[in-house]
């Protein structure tokens, strides 16, 4: 453990809080606090646990919930018409009752995507340790819990023993400073940090996104930059707790209540990185200098402002001039075409990057009195059964169908089309989610991330747009 | 899962930078609830067109390389998803050992888990090791897991760093669960401790 008198980072604090044994060649074994599990990736451990005869240690720090299989159409209470997809449903419905862990059926209001649902349920909680198998475990980083993404064996390993074998990652700290420009979003402010980093920047470190920038955005635009932190390649990102986390986290289902709420406070205060903490990598980027992005290839790293012409494999260096070739020829574009002249078919607002309810706000925003652009499909998926039914108390639903769009349940959807919701071979499509790569919202997909806002933007004019043009003019 | 050792086999030349996992295993074969039977469906969108005919140029496909036991990659291997299918379908393929300049951190610590060892080098022996692949099937690399060395058919070595502890688990084929669970009481007493200071947790 790290002498406590030595400054510390907020990684560093959450680290020397969950250890519970150390071996000589430093390799820990780190308490985990919550254990978020979904359909996909969970089967062979609660397999594992069977043919072994072992429990599930923790099953009130368990929670499952289905959502990358789960079709979000209105009429999925019938049942699932996929097999395979229905097998790894039920799966998780039998494994959770029969292991006891908390859980929420596709039916329940409370189901959605699995990094939605702990933070709106109030099981994220700052200073804990958070896994799921699913690497956008990150997203629970907002609060300054230290989430990372886990594979089945490790899921295994936790369900048995409720702890995982790490060794510690190196501190990296991202300062945004300033203030951001009217209409530049935590998704422009990540994929500009991506694109400045690298998707491996981050590789074998634990991000800390910290700077004026970042602690005026909300707990949901948070969430929206730690979800990405895996996208650039870190173990997990986090952001210091402060009032804009205890005013999210106060009075949710399972957050502390009474003397215990005081008492965790007053613990959540302590986690800060100490001012001389000592940082292995140090990313400063202007607030102000951030524009509406996008990307244009298929690695997270492709992005470029709005402003900005697709680039040329010579722009680039040894592999990645290869890598860029094959992206532009995936994704059908010439090098020099403005970003603007991009036009798409397609339109995704949902995931767990962007399907929150700040984020259908932002969307219907900019779609109130618009509509789709002819020939383009829209979707929008609530991240859960509650941010559709918040939506649908302020109307955002009506919103969306006057504008053409499909008005859908909750669940992963087209962020990686393990459900019905794909694109079809060649269709190009502006995105909410989180990652671009080839086949992964359909075969022979083209994805270009966004923000909600220059999604809706985008599929209102038919093409890639700086929402703030459009928005300049009257509807 | 199976000891690694040594090896001595085929590899397989990908020099193309940040492969990701759904390039690996695509999503759509994800939907298993078993381990095994995910190699035909490696690398599935890159190595068979639509209607499931093999692309005869992609590298695994190609008559010398059908039986590669060891894949040479580009920078940032392994992006993307948690999915310990990527791994799976390597293995099930009959890949024991993949080297890069970088891996993604789940996908490296979920080769482990397998049997799969994964060697991070630098750029210029990656390229020596990456030369010596695209000789094809008559020349075998050697990869020594107790030495920490890689040979190409020339004999041309490499030493690398590897965790002790993972290396100890790989060659004996050791179930990380069953070494926990032996650390129950210091769990036990954790976790007593906690009801004390974050009983909120």
């Amino acid at each position: 453990m790290t002498n406590p008198a030595t400054p510390r980072t907020l990684y560093d604090k959450i680290w020397d809080a969950h250890v519970v044994d150390r071996s000589d060649d430093g390799t820990c074994l780190l308490y985990i606090d919550r254990h978020l599990v979904h359909e996909v990736t969970s089967p062979q451990a609660f397999e594992g646990l069977r043919m072994t005869g072992r429990k599930v240690r923790a099953p009130e720090r368990t929670i499952a919930v289905p959502d990358h299989n789960v079709p979000t159409t209105l009429d999925r209470q019938n049942g699932i018409d996929n097999p395979e997809s229905r097998i790894q449903v039920d799966a998780l419905d039998r494994n959770a009752r029969e292991f006891g862990v908390n859980y929420y059926p596709v039916n329940d209001i409370r189901q959605g995507i699995v990094h939605i649902v702990g933070p709106e349920q109030g099981w994220t909680l700052p200073g804990m340790t958070v896994v799921c198998g699913d690497s956008h475990t990150a997203t629970h980083g907002a609060f300054g819990a230290l989430a990372h993404g886990i594979g089945t064996s490790e899921v295994e390993h936790v369900l048995a023993t409720q702890t995982l074998i790490q060794s510690k990652s190196r501190n990296m700290k991202v300062e945004i400073t300033g203030r951001l420009a009217p209409g530049v979003t935590a998704k422009d402010v990540v994929l500009r940090i991506i694109a400045e980093t690298g998707t491996a920047g981050g590789t074998g470190h634990v991000i800390e996104y910290c700077g004026e920038a970042i602690r005026n955005l909300s707990m949901e635009g948070r969430m929206t930059i730690c979800n990405m932190a895996i996208e650039g390649g870190a173990r997990a990102g986090l952001i210091a707790p402060d009032e804009t986390t205890f005013n999210y986290v106060k009075g949710r289902a399972h957050a502390p209540k009474g003397a215990q709420w005081e008492a965790a406070v007053a613990w959540w205060k302590t986690l800060f990185s100490d001012a001389e903490a000592h940082w292995d990598k140090v990313v400063t980027i202007r607030g102000e200098d951030i524009e509406p992005t996008v990307t244009w290839g298929t690695s997270p790293e492709d992005a470029l402002p709005i402003s900005a012409r697709v680039p040329a494999p010579e722009d680039f260096a040894g592999g990645k001039i290869d890598a860029a070739r094959r992206s532009l020829d995936y994704m059908d574009l010439k090098p020099g075409t403005e970003l603007t002249d991009i036009s798409i078919d397609a339109v995704f607002i949902g995931s767990c990057t962007n399907g929150r309810i700040e984020d259908l706000r932002a969307a219907a925003d900019v779609l109130r009195g618009r509509k789709l652009a002819n020939g383009v499909r829209g979707m929008v998926v609530p991240g859960s059964g509650l941010v559709r039914a918040q939506a649908e108390e302020e109307g955002l639903d009506q919103v969306f169908l006057d504008a053409g769009f499909e008005w859908r349940l909750a669940g992963c959807s087209m962020c990686l089309g393990m459900n019905p919701d794909q694109l079809s071979p060649g269709e190009r499509c502006a995105a909410t989610s989180n990652r671009n790569f080839e086949g992964r919202q359909g075969y022979k997909g083209r994805t270009h991330l966004m923000s909600p806002a220059m999604a809706a933007a985008a599929g209102v004019v038919g093409h890639l747009t700086d929402v703030r043009q459009l928005m300049a003019q009257t509807v | 899962m199976d000891k690694f050792t040594t090896l001595t086999g085929i590899a397989a030349p990908m020099p193309l930078v940040n492969i990701d996992t759904d390039m690996i295993i695509p999503k759509q074969f994800l939907k298993t609830i078993k381990r095994s039977g995910l190699g035909v469906n490696l690398f599935d969108e890159m190595r068979y067109d639509r209607d499931g005919n093999e692309i005869a140029d992609f590298v695994l496909n190609q008559p010398a390389y059908r039986n590669a036991e060891v894949l040479v990659a580009g920078d940032n291997f392994g992006c993307g998803s948690s999915r310990e299918h990527a791994p799976w379908a390597l293995l099930d393929f009959g890949i024991r050992c993949v080297i890069s300049t970088s891996f993604a951190d789940i996908f490296f610590n979920n080769c482990f888990k397998n049997g799969i060892l994964p060697i991070t080098l630098p750029q210029e022996a990656v390229d020596v090791l990456m030369d010596d692949a695209r000789k094809g099937a008559n020349a075998r690399m050697t990869v020594d897991l107790e030495n920490q060395t890689v040979s190409t058919s020339d004999g041309v070595e490499f030493h690398f760093d590897i965790d002790p502890f993972r290396k100890h688990c790989l060659l004996n084929g050791l179930d990380d669960i069953g070494l926990t669970m032996e650390k129950a009481p210091s769990i036990d007493s954790y976790e007593d401790q906690m009801a004390q200071a974050r009983p909120w947790v």
